[in-house]
């Protein structure tokens, strides 16, 4: 063996500029999709849960609610439901996968970077959000199976819809996962604050004439305002009667103002940019 | 920054180290070390666990903030400019830092756009760093598959993409096998030729730290000695000389009087520390007196400096009377060394 290497190509670390920051931003968001494409298990199964909620739940409530959504199958009311489902729980898996980084120590080889770290951060949740809005597109789908039609708008705006959504909940995910110390300790975080999350947020119910104190906590709730702008798109390219409409889709209001979509999904990604940066604050503090 | 740049600077230390101190609360991990590393050096950093040498290491690779004091890596002060300190330093740690679900070629690329390296010269920078730890035919596995040591020479691999100035390895060839250790000594032996590589290494094993130019100790937070391997042993130990002889009783005696030395019996052989023992043993069998039947003489290694009385480790965790006594004789090591 020769004590030296022939021909060895030597390189050069250039400085840090927003150039050097769009490739971190592009490697760490191109991890989470060749780690997501590796992992076929995973697509499956976080299929099964919101399959679960339209078919089974749906089908079987069907007999009870025919009385009520005048000729509107419950399936189709509950399909902006069933895709908030499956974005919110892949995205919280999504985020999972930083606490799992610092496991497994990977977390240090990106943390020594000579990079910013909340392009480290950034990269992670549009890797999330990437990942989240693909699997709600797969669910996305099976529209045609509940009666929602395959019109492009539509099914652009559901994406679109989808994607912030998902972008937000893997923000908060990320933030949440770098504050706990342990995987554990997340995965307990997420069950006691997702599963309450999605019931409160009218998923599967309609939200007018709720209880008082549901109906407060429901619009105090931020996946209400994920799931209305989804439901409001879905019925607007529906051929239902006036009284369904009413029923099923009469919208969020805040002491009897009708709120608009466009405020809704401003809400969504203004509560994703808050839940960012304190995300990128955590992590620049971490030694 | 000025400090910085005090140095000559066309040859400026690789690193820079002043009363460097770092306290987590009450307790000072490092209390003020200073020392300084030319280019192209191999550097041991030794000492028990819990001395402060992760924290130490930490420090010069930005992932700690000193509480007090300065350190120049690379020439970059590792407080006001850790962006150009990052650029220029390699990592390999004890623990795995590797995605395992990405192939040893994902890793390496993955690293290569975090450090922002030319998309033109990457692949092929990529392959002679997989060919030089013997990994270019596995580069398409998933780490997963691979086994301690081959993961370890990926992470060697990794911390030289970059062509860093200073390489940082905290305990390389911990859990490794000796053929491992050999061949990644090897490659970072060739690097430093090749590429000039200061390398500053922290390890357990006393054979590799003879590899080092210099050697320094911590303990407790301080830096205890520093100085050469040779220097070292030289400090504490003379030779070992072990006689085989046709009556040791008399073997004994007639060293006492005759040459003045004061041996005894070990593991049913005469045994005694002697300076220069190879020229002492010719005037043995000259003026001894008694058969000698066998005769061997045993070079101090580094483990005679750090192990005394021999047979225990520097520090055990697990029993503090051999921590005081090892404390004693680095105490007395420094002593002797000023």
């Amino acid at each position: 063996m020769s004590a030296t290497i022939a021909g060895v190509v030597a390189v050069r670390v250039p400085e840090r500029s927003w150039r050097s920051e769009v490739r971190a931003v592009k490697i760490v968001w191109r991890r989470e999709l060749i780690r997501f494409a590796g992992d076929r298990i995973r697509m499956f199964t976080s299929l099964i849960q919101p399959l679960l909620f339209l078919f089974v739940l749906g089908s079987g409530l069907q007999t009870l609610a025919a009385a009520s959504t005048d000729g509107v199958d419950l399936k189709t009311f509950m399909f902006p439901g069933v895709l908030l489902i499956a974005v919110v729980f892949s995205a919280m898996f999504s985020a999972a996968s930083i606490a799992w980084d610092r496991e497994f120590g990977f977390l240090r080889e990106m943390m020594i970077a000579p990079v910013r770290r909340s392009s480290i951060v950034v990269g992670k949740c549009f890797g999330g959000a990437t990942i989240a809005a693909l699997q709600g597109a797969i669910v996305l789908a099976l529209a045609g199976l509940v009666g929602v039609p395959y019109d492009p708008v539509l099914l652009l705006g559901l994406f679109g819809l989808m994607l912030l959504l998902a972008f937000t909940i893997t923000a908060f995910g990320v933030m949440v996962a770098l504050r706990v110390k342990q995987i554990q300790t997340f995965t307990v975080v997420m069950q006691m604050l997702v599963m309450p999350m999605y019931f409160l947020s009218g998923a599967l119910f309609p939200v007018t004439g709720l209880p008082t104190w549901l109906e407060v906590l429901n619009r105090l709730n931020p996946l209400t305002y994920a799931v209305d702008p989804m439901r409001r798109l879905v019925f607007h390219h529906l051929d239902a009667s006036e009284t369904a409409r009413q029923t099923l889709d009469a919208g969020v209001t805040w002491w009897g103002w009708h709120v608009p979509s466009p405020v809704e999904a401003g809400m969504v990604l203004l509560l994703g940019l808050v839940m960012l940066a304190i995300a990128i604050w955590q992590f620049n503090r971490t030694e | 920054m000025l400090f910085c740049r005090a140095v000559t600077p066309s040859q400026p230390p690789a690193i820079e180290v002043v009363d460097l101190a770092k306290s987590y609360g009450d307790v000072e991990a490092v209390r003020g070390v200073s020392f300084s590393v030319p280019p192209g050096e191999v550097f041991g950093f030794l000492g028990p666990n819990g001395a402060g040498k992760s924290t130490t290491i930490n420090m010069l690779c930005t992932l700690a903030r000193p509480t007090s004091g300065a350190a120049c890596v690379g020439g970059y002060d590792i407080t006001t400019q850790r962006d150009d300190v990052r650029r220029h330093i390699g990592l390999v740690f004890q623990d795995q830092t590797l995605d395992g679900h990405l192939t040893a070629t994902q890793n390496l690329r993955m690293h290569a756009e975090l450090y922002g390296i030319d998309p033109g010269v990457v692949a092929e920078r990529m392959r002679q760093m997989l060919e030089m730890v013997d990994l270019w035919d596995r580069r398409d596995q998933q780490v997963l598959t691979f086994s301690g040591g081959m993961r370890r020479r990926l992470e060697v691999a990794r911390g030289l993409l970059h062509s860093p100035r200073v390489l940082f390895l905290d305990e390389p060839t911990v859990g490794l096998d000796p053929q491992t250790r050999s061949s990644i000594w090897r490659y970072i032996r060739a690097l430093q030729d090749t590429e000039g590589t200061t390398i500053f290494m922290t390890t357990h094993y006393m054979d590799e730290a003879e590899f080092c130019d210099r050697i320094a100790i911590m303990d407790r937070g301080e830096l205890v000695v520093l100085d050469t391997p040779q220097a070292l042993k030289a400090s504490v130990a003379a030779d070992r000389v072990v006689l085989g002889t046709a009556d040791n009783d008399a073997a004994l005696t007639a060293l006492r009087e005759r040459f003045g030395v004061d041996a005894s019996m070990a593991e049913g052989a005469v045994t005694f520390h002697v300076e220069a023992g190879e020229a002492f043993v010719p005037r043995l069998f000259a003026d001894l007196g008694v058969a000698i039947t066998s005769v061997s003489v045993a070079r101090p290694t580094l483990d005679d400096v750090f192990m005394r009385p021999p047979g225990s480790p520097i520090r055990d965790a697990e029993t503090a009377s051999a921590t005081d006594r090892n404390r004693a004789t680095l105490r007395a090591l420094s002593g002797a060394r000023r």
